[in-house]
């Protein structure tokens, strides 16, 4: 039983195929990279896998079951987390209110609305916990809008590590950061345990290809190459859509 | 500092009374806290939500019908006062079920739309609503042995009703609830990823904002002892959003602060300027270009910028007088 599986996933924007018949199977534990250049219906791909848009025709499954019908505050409860390429924080809140938040999503006490947030102790302790995780503890009382953009792609990543998920998908963590930070941010994800299975989205190969176990190309909304690092690297489809040769 | 400055209000709040006087001023208080309730209800929604209604004075004028029916068709106070919330309550669910299909604009839009139609029902619907004559009803009630005929009772009964408000909203706002309400205000669609249901979010948030425009409603229904078309107006919706937005969205006092302009400006400067709309217009004007976040936030954004300008002039001074041993360079 794969961890997340989707089966003939179809999605048009007019006449535009940004999605075009993708199958593709990710197994328990690993760490798959979808790499493609620029519009190649990657963060699309995403959009399809947590809900936000809806499939033209096509399923998706999570841990064997059909979750192509289920909303997306649902699939954040059977263990789907997502972070965004573009920073998707709350900008005037703290860093402990942000990932309070993301924890409380997944916690009855939501709907609380009688007891103070911050006598929630318990709650606060853990997400002060996963800010220590990423390295942020130090900064954990400051606003979002008062951080370093480095700092705020490990929030996002922490938000979505909060909500303890079973399936990660990343979208360009290493977006905009420097050579220091990058190499931060990879020490942060090879630390994450391989219950977890993630999937990450980079338009650049070569930040991300010792983390993945296996890759696939997409390439106009179409799934071009597939296999493990080595067979990639090696396919020439790859550097045809690469170098454009 | 913050708690003395709140025990300082309540004494002067309960003691109102007897250190104004004249009851006529007791009224224009008991008004005040009156509007404060129904500003502070609708800021739920306008400032912690962030979805802005132009139709809460069509759930005020419900509740305010409703009472108004229900003590002349021989109900009780009680029976009028729970009928009226009961009434407010469904309205409430059906705007929010019509208005919640849009966000931004179009929530406003349909806000609009559903409280004209209240308007509309008060205006046309003569042979219930007694149309643009309105109803009166005879007594004010007298809770648990105290009268609410006279000026002081009226005012006391207010204030114990609007610290409810305050206390019920303060803690809403702090709560998980009140922090979910805020988080699909700025992120709607990073909440739906979280696991939250915005929709439903939203939803209580309505009702309970329109819960308290129903108490206010009751309130001005007691107050006047009548209720006409014109507490139903577009206007009379326009004005509470306008308190909201002049006093500061998303604040416990800002809502209050701008009842409390928007009250007086309308007794007190209208007994000494015919034009006092226009006073009010400008004000109003002068508030979005001094301060757009309101007069709460902004009298503290003022106050910390001043502070620190303050600082500056003195802090050459101070070095020149006594300059750092380390710092001579």
């Amino acid at each position: 039983m794969s961890a997340l599986e989707l089966r003939g996933l179809d999605k048009a924007f007019g006449g535009l195929r940004v999605t075009a018949g993708v199958n593709l199977a990710v197994e328990p534990g690993e760490r798959r990279l979808i790499i493609g250049p620029n519009g190649a219906g990657k963060t699309t791909l995403f959009n399809l896998i947590t809900g936000e848009l809806r499939p033209d025709a096509g399923t998706v499954w999570l841990f064997g079951g059909d979750i192509t019908r289920v909303p997306t505050r649902r699939r954040a409860h059977l263990g789907l987390a997502r972070t965004y390429q573009i920073l998707t924080l709350f900008p005037n809140d703290t860093l402990l209110h942000n990932v309070s938040l993301s924890q409380l999503g997944l916690s009855r006490l939501r709907w609380n609305p009688i007891w103070r947030l911050d006598h929630q102790t318990e709650l606060l302790a853990a997400a002060r916990q996963m800010l220590a995780q990423v390295g942020l503890d130090q900064l954990a009382d400051r606003p979002v809008g008062q951080t370093a953009y480095g700092e705020r792609r490990r929030v996002e990543i922490a938000m979505a590590l909060a909500q303890r998920p079973k399936v990660l998908l990343l979208d360009e963590p290493f977006a905009g950061l420097s050579s220091d930070e990058r190499r931060d941010v990879k020490q942060l994800l090879a630390a994450i345990p391989r219950e977890v299975t993630i999937v990450m989205i980079e338009h650049d190969m070569d930040i991300a290809l010792d983390f993945a176990d296996r890759i696939t190309v997409l390439h106009f909304g179409r799934v071009e190459v597939e296999g493990s690092r080595a067979e990639v690297v090696a396919h020439p489809r790859t550097k045809e859509i690469y170098l454009g040769a | 500092m913050n708690r003395a400055a709140g025990i300082f209000a309540f004494a002067a709040l309960v003691t109102l009374p007897l250190w104004v006087g004249n009851a006529y001023y007791v009224n224009i208080a008991a008004q005040i806290l009156l509007y404060s309730i129904f500003a502070l209800g609708l800021n739920v929604l306008v400032g912690y939500g962030g979805l802005v209604s132009l139709g809460h004075a069509g759930l005020f004028g419900i509740a305010a019908y409703a009472g108004a029916l229900a003590i002349n068709t021989g109900g009780n106070h009680f029976v009028a006062i729970a009928s009226a919330l009961a009434a407010t309550i469904v309205a409430a669910a059906a705007f929010a079920m019509l208005a919640l299909r849009g966000t931004g604009l179009g929530f406003v839009m349909i806000t609009v739309a559903l409280g004209q139609i209240v308007w509309g029902v008060a205006y046309r619907w003569i042979s219930i609503t007694n149309g643009d004559n309105g109803i009166s009803i005879r007594t004010r009630p007298s809770p648990f042995g105290l009268s609410l005929a006279t000026a002081n009772g009226f005012y006391w009964a207010t204030l114990v009703v609007f610290l409810v408000a305050v206390a019920v909203i303060a803690i809403l706002a702090a709560s998980p609830f009140g922090a979910s309400l805020r988080g699909t205000r700025d992120q709607p669609r990073r909440m739906t990823a979280l696991g939250y249901n915005i929709w439903l979010i939203r939803f209580l948030a309505f009702l309970f904002s329109g819960l308290w425009s129903g108490v206010a409603g009751m309130l001005f229904l007691y107050y006047n002892q009548f209720i006409s078309p014109q507490a139903v107006a577009l206007s009379a919706s326009a004005e509470a959003l306008l308190m909201v937005i002049a006093g500061g969205t998303g604040t416990l006092l800002g809502p209050i602060v701008g009842a409390t302009l928007v009250v007086i400006m309308k007794n007190v400067a209208s007994a000494y300027i015919e034009r006092w709309n226009f006073v009010l217009g400008a004000i109003f004007v002068a508030i979005v270009v001094l301060m757009p976040e309101g007069m709460v936030p902004g009298s503290v954004r003022l106050a910390r910028w001043c502070g620190t300008r303050l600082r500056l002039r003195t802090a050459p001074a101070h070095s020149a007088t006594a300059p750092h041993p380390e710092g001579g360079g």
